[in-house]
């Protein structure tokens, strides 16, 4: 609706290329944003889309490729520099100082000044007057921003950067703490904004808020760009589809798993969950699963899946439902250590900063779930410590095969699979695991899906496997629970599982 | 995307044994200690001698070992500390506090050299010792206050507690058995380096031939991947505190009975930095995860060297204040990452200082 | 009006005056104007410092070397004074001098080389007390004509006095008021005591603040120490052993937040003062001895802690839905 075809884009990137360590952010990546338009940047974990902010913002260098802004060509070093050049940014994690006052953080750094002296009066009027006039919110604005919600945070961070005078404003997952009125709050200050003929780049995994609020999607998958659409021309299942995507690899040659008597009912559920909820994190669910069966969760990234995972292992106190754990005492399992001697077992999303114990060695981060369990006294020898390191990097195919090898220096497929080793070792009754093959190889990953299927198969292992590739979900599981905005908005058997019906379901709203 | 970089392996290679020594945690504080110890042997060679008087041991490397026995039980306790990401500033209180109240004990005793008496008392200083260490563990572990500022709240008070015991007096006693503690020697050797053997050899049992080094350095490395990993982390800061607190007590025991008398003020004055600073110098990072006891042994050794260099110098004894600032900015700088990468390559950290930034807390 | 975030300083404040009410009440002589400005004339240098360590634990660090700064100052001075010959009017300017370059080093220090403040402000404390010793082992006493004018005149106030340096030490704390609230130096303090990660990405000189942070606190140190020679007369590297505690104290007594960015200079002064109320209540009471002081200092120091780290808790509950997103 907005932008005007003959229009110069505000913003012209080319063929931009950057690379860190052992991965390759954005390979080639064209980007274009107009004035007047609000314009969506899709796509799952590791498509590229912060890389392509910091970029744009100034915090990461380029390798290759340019920054055209209205024309000339753009290089900035830091966010103050981006800044000058009119590009203003609102984090994901509002990043204003909640101490300072609301005022103080629309005007820090270019407070009104009189012989040095900050002209409090002055300032505090005008970011009155700016909320006021701008964004429709009266707040007072000497409180200290701590005192607001996020949703206010938000808005002051955006005050603050429309005031810096920007011709693009960026907004990384504004939303994703907001609730329903305050989004719609919020779209209203953004629709006024791109009425001004500010260019605005929306940075969100809520499908529903990009068809009501952009004019134009680009989407990124693995570090690349996949195309760039009208909003009004691209169907739904086309965008998740498109997002989610479909790697024509050696995971074809992995059998389907065939629908077989495995979850028969003769099965009791070992993991019962029933209006299992936390506030903010995910509202309540229901949900069983029985001996050697494969649930996968499927849902795009923020839906809930990874908090329902941190319920059921007792990560973070449930506030309602119940829980029952075949196995634990009647008071259920509320820590990760009651979950462990339960016998369950929990592979988290975010590897580095809760898997890997990145100083220990590959032996230590082996051993040392099942350690915990044993208490201080039944130490497990260091012979037999070096026989355990040594079965599962043979069996895990783990590289180097190194058992005395620092775990940092490992690759991150290597690295999930140390951690899976650990767990492997304590012989769960349900192995969960969150996001196992998130920027891994293709080899490790086809290498762990089939484990996952040995398992659950020849060791009647229960598996909860939660992905955002819905690819990888519909090949392992029995089973598929999809979740949507933190509800669990349905779940499908072995019989009625297909990608149409699954993308349905994840992209939710009147669908394609 | 494809993280395997084949470079990244080269680490896990067999190297030369020079690479290998020169790797070893052992290597840059026992070469500072070798050094310190043959620029001795240069100056006044009468250092290294060692005479037998009336069946004791007597010379500057004697010296160092019984007056370096307190700084090395503090800075095991330390270390323990250090390796959960914590730091205990309060040992010098308590220090002071278990000899403050070991004497108090003992000059109420009708017979100050009954050893009854004297065990009675120690067994008492040592309880409350390890209590305080239970607080600042309790503090540090349930409520989440940082430890600096946790263990900070005893240190203040601390001092007042001590002279509380001794009602602000330098509490003296005359009881054999309790100064053997500090001054007594067996075999030959000061008594209280056995003191510090027995509580390395203890320390070090605990945490190498149990599972508790585990979980200390798993606890210290990444304490949320640890309690998901199942350890129950904070048990084990609070062992780790009251160990720690156990550690100064018997030092506090060993200054005391040494000097036959408590001091609420002044013993164990510093003790704490030079406690930091031996860990630090013996490998072990303050920002937690791996640990160092010998490391750590060995860097309290050279601290106490090197105040004993000093002395036998002649220079001030004070001026070893100076020194040891120089020693700690050195180490640390070693440490420190950015001091690393600016010497490698400056120009480029400069040009995007906020990609600097946000890697660092990604 | 009184606002939510003034909340702690006005405890400190009303626990400064029930103190000292109780003090009036239960002590004949206690409640009189002079028992107030001995407060103020005892404890200037602890105020000068505790000023500038308000901004450095605003700022989100810490300084451990301020009491070997002070006894550096003494010591300096004294040995410039008496054994070099300098003149006064050239010695406080210089040991300023030297105080705020200290400081300006160990923030360069804590800044570039990411070294936490805790050790590089504890090799600036042993560094300071060594030098001392490097002048002197003993105390040098001071026998300059402008000293000795300066411990010994009173400034009266009707049938009340004060000392010069309880002036100095109200116009730093003018001045420091000032500076906390009016200049973009005090504003940026508090930005990166809050986040030091969003004062970054706001564009804020960060780096240049952080340096100018500790270099005030060592300027301040340095002018405690000149205020502490004034007071006692001499340079002596034992002086003001473990005064860093003491201002650590009466800091966060006086309400600002250890973990950074929140916090009053007047507040400090508040902490301050509740320190000397502690002590003159302990001479008044005349049983209790000295030590007293330290004990419920360290149990103020806990429940202030205690306190604040509810009140943290309370706000990260706040805003805790954020971060998991994050």
């Amino acid at each position: 609706m907005a932008q005007q075809t003959g229009a110069e884009p505000v913003l012209k990137l080319t063929n931009i290329h950057k690379g860190f360590p052992g991965v390759r952010a954005l390979s080639g990546v064209d980007f274009r944003l107009f004035p007047g338009e609000v314009h969506a940047l899709m796509g799952e974990n590791g498509a590229g889309k912060s890389t392509l902010i910091k970029v744009l913002t100034g915090v990461y260098s380029i390798d290759e490729g340019t920054v055209e802004m209205e024309g000339k060509r753009l290089v900035v070093h830091s966010p103050q520099e981006a800044q000058g050049a009119g590009i203003s940014t609102v984090y994901q994690e509002v990043n204003l100082c909640t101490n300072l006052s609301v005022a103080e953080n629309i005007y820090i750094g270019r407070e009104p000044r009189r012989f040095g002296r900050i002209q409090w009066k002055e300032m505090n009027r005008r970011a009155a007057q700016l909320l006021e006039e701008r964004l429709h919110l009266r707040v007072d604005v000497t409180l200290p921003l701590s005192e607001y919600p996020v949703a206010i945070q938000q808005l002051v961070a955006i005050a603050r950067a429309i005031d810096i005078k920007a011709k693009v404003l960026i907004l990384d997952e504004p939303t994703s703490s907001l609730d329903r009125g305050e989004v719609a709050r919020l779209f209203e200050v953004v629709r006024k904004l791109r009425g001004e003929g500010m260019a605005i780049l929306f940075v969100t995994h809520f499908i529903d808020q990009v068809y009501e609020i952009s004019d134009r999607i680009t989407i990124l998958r693995g570090g690349e760009l996949i195309a760039e659409y009208k909003a009004s021309e691209l169907p739904r299942l086309e965008l998740v589809s498109r997002m989610i995507g479909k790697e024509l690899t050696m995971l074809d040659e992995l059998p389907k798993t065939a629908g077989d008597s495995r979850m028969s009912d003769d099965h009791a559920a070992i993991v019962a969950a029933s209006g299992l909820g936390r506030k903010g994190a995910i509202e309540p669910f229901n949900l069983s699963i029985g001996r050697g069966e494969v649930i996968g969760l499927a849902g795009l990234l923020g839906s809930g899946r990874t908090e329902l995972a941190r319920l059921l292992y007792g990560a973070d106190r449930a506030d309602q439902g119940k829980l029952h754990v075949e196995g634990a005492g009647k008071g259920g399992v509320h820590s990760p250590r009651g979950a462990i001697d339960a016998g369950l077992a929990f592979c988290p999303e975010n590897r580095k900063t809760e898997g890997i114990i990145e100083d220990l060695t590959v032996r230590e981060n082996i051993v040392v779930a099942l350690q915990a369990t044993r208490g201080w006294f039944k130490t497990i020898s260091r012979k037999r410590q070096n026989e355990i390191a040594e079965k599962y990097i043979k069996t895990l195919n783990i590289h180097p095969p190194n058992p005395e090898q620092l775990v940092k220096n490992l690759s991150g497929g290597n690295q999930q699979k140390v951690i899976l080793g650990r767990w492997l070792l304590t012989q769960p009754k349900l192995l969960i695991l969150d996001e196992p093959t998130r920027g891994i190889d293709i080899g490790a990953k086809a290498e762990i899906q089939r484990l996952v299927m040995t398992l659950s198969r020849e060791e009647g292992m229960s598996v909860l496997y939660v992905s955002s590739e819905l690819e990888e979900v519909l090949r392992v599981s029995d089973r598929i629970a999809v979740l949507r905005d933190r509800v669990k908005v349905e779940e499908i058997g072995k019989e009625e599982m297909d990608e149409q019906r699954i993308m349905k379901a994840i992209a939710g709203g009147g669908g394609a | 995307m494809t993280g395997d970089t084949k470079g990244r392996y080269a680490t896990g290679k067999p190297t030369s044994w020079l690479n290998r020594t020169y790797k070893h945690h052992l290597f840059w504080p026992m070469a500072l200690w070798m050094a310190l110890l043959l620029f001795n042997l240069f100056y006044s060679p009468s250092f290294f001698k060692v005479v037998v008087r009336e069946g004791h041991l007597y010379g500057s490397l004697i010296d160092i070992l019984n007056f370096g026995a307190p700084l090395m039980l503090v800075a095991i306790g330390m270390t323990t500390v250090i390796a959960t990401r914590g730091i205990d500033l309060s040992v010098g209180s308590v220090v002071a506090i278990a000899g403050a109240l070991a004497c108090q004990m003992i000059s109420k005793g009708s017979d100050q050299n009954a050893v009854s008496l004297v065990i009675y008392a120690v067994v008492m200083a040592l309880v409350l010792s390890i209590a305080l260490g239970l607080w600042n563990g309790l503090l540090v572990s349930i409520t989440g206050i940082q430890p600096i500022i946790a263990t900070l709240i005893l240190m203040v008070a601390g001092r007042g507690i001590a002279q509380l015991i001794t009602d602000g007096q330098i509490i003296t006693v005359s009881s054999t058995p309790y100064q053997y503690i500090g001054a007594g020697s067996l075999a030959g050797l000061p008594f209280s380096i056995f003191l510090v053997a027995i509580v390395f050899a203890i320390s070090a049992l605990l945490t190498r031939r149990t599972a508790l080094g585990l979980y200390i350095e798993s606890v210290g490395c990444n304490p949320e991947a640890s309690r998901l990993a199942g350890i129950r982390a904070k048990t084990v800061m609070i062992i780790v505190y009251m160990f720690c607190g156990l550690c100064a007590g018997v030092a506090g025991l060993i200054l005391s009975g040494n000097v036959a008398s408590a001091d609420g003020n002044n013993a164990g004055l510093w003790i704490e930095l030079d406690a930091i600073l031996a860990v630090v110098i013996g490998g072990t990072s303050l920002t937690g995860g791996r640990f160092y006891l010998t490391g750590t042994i060995v860097g309290a050794l050279m601290i106490q060297t090197l105040t004993t260099t000093i002395y036998s110098v002649g220079v001030k004894p004070e001026v070893t204040l100076v020194v040891k600032a120089v020693v700690v900015m050195a180490v640390c700088l070693i440490q420190s990452e950015p001091f690393r990468k600016a010497i490698i390559s400056r120009w480029k950290t400069r040009r995007y200082p906020a990609e600097r930034e946000v890697t660092r807390h990604a | 009006m009184l606002k939510r975030q003034h909340l702690p300083v006005a405890a400190t404040i009303a626990l400064f005056i029930l103190m000292f009410m109780t003090g009036s009440f239960r002590y004949t002589g206690f409640f009189s104007a002079q028992v107030l400005f001995n407060l103020l004339i005892d404890n200037a240098f602890l105020l000068i410092v505790a000023i500038g360590m308000t901004f450095v634990i605003v700022s989100g660090g810490i300084d451990l070397s301020v009491g070997s700064m002070v006894a550096l100052t003494t010591m300096l001075s004294a040995g410039l004074l008496q054994q070099g010959g300098w003149p006064a009017w050239a010695v406080i300017p210089f040991v300023l001098a030297v105080g705020a370059l200290f400081g300006a080093a160990m923030g360069a220090l804590i800044h570039y080389f990411k070294i936490q403040p805790f050790i590089v402000t504890l090799a600036g404390m042993f560094l300071a007390r060594g030098l001392c010793y490097l002048i002197s082992i003993n105390t040098i006493t001071i026998d300059n004509g402008f000293y000795t004018d300066m411990a010994q005149t009173k400034i009266r106030f009707g049938d009340y006095f004060v000392s010069p340096s309880v002036i100095i030490a109200l116009v730093v704390l003018v001045l420091a008021i000032y500076i906390a609230h009016y200049t973009r130096f005090g504003r940026t303090t508090y930005a990166i005591g809050g986040s030091e990660q969003s004062a970054l990405l706001m564009g804020l000189p960060v780096a240049r603040t952080k340096i100018m942070v500790y270099m005030f606190s060592g300027f301040c140190s340095a002018l405690g120490g000149v205020v502490f020679t004034f007071y006692m007369l001499s340079g002596y590297g034992l002086h003001a052993v473990g005064l860093e505690l003491d201002a650590i104290a009466a800091t966060v007594i006086g309400g600002t937040l250890l973990t950074g960015g929140v916090g009053y200079v007047f507040g400090t002064f508040a902490g301050v003062m509740i320190y000397g109320v502690i002590q003159t209540l302990i001479v008044f009471q005349g049983t209790l001895s000295s030590w007293w002081t330290r004990i419920i200092i360290g149990i103020l120091l806990f429940a202030f802690i205690v306190l604040q780290r509810l009140f943290t808790m309370r706000s990260d509950r706040k805003t805790g839905s954020v971060e998991k997103m994050a």
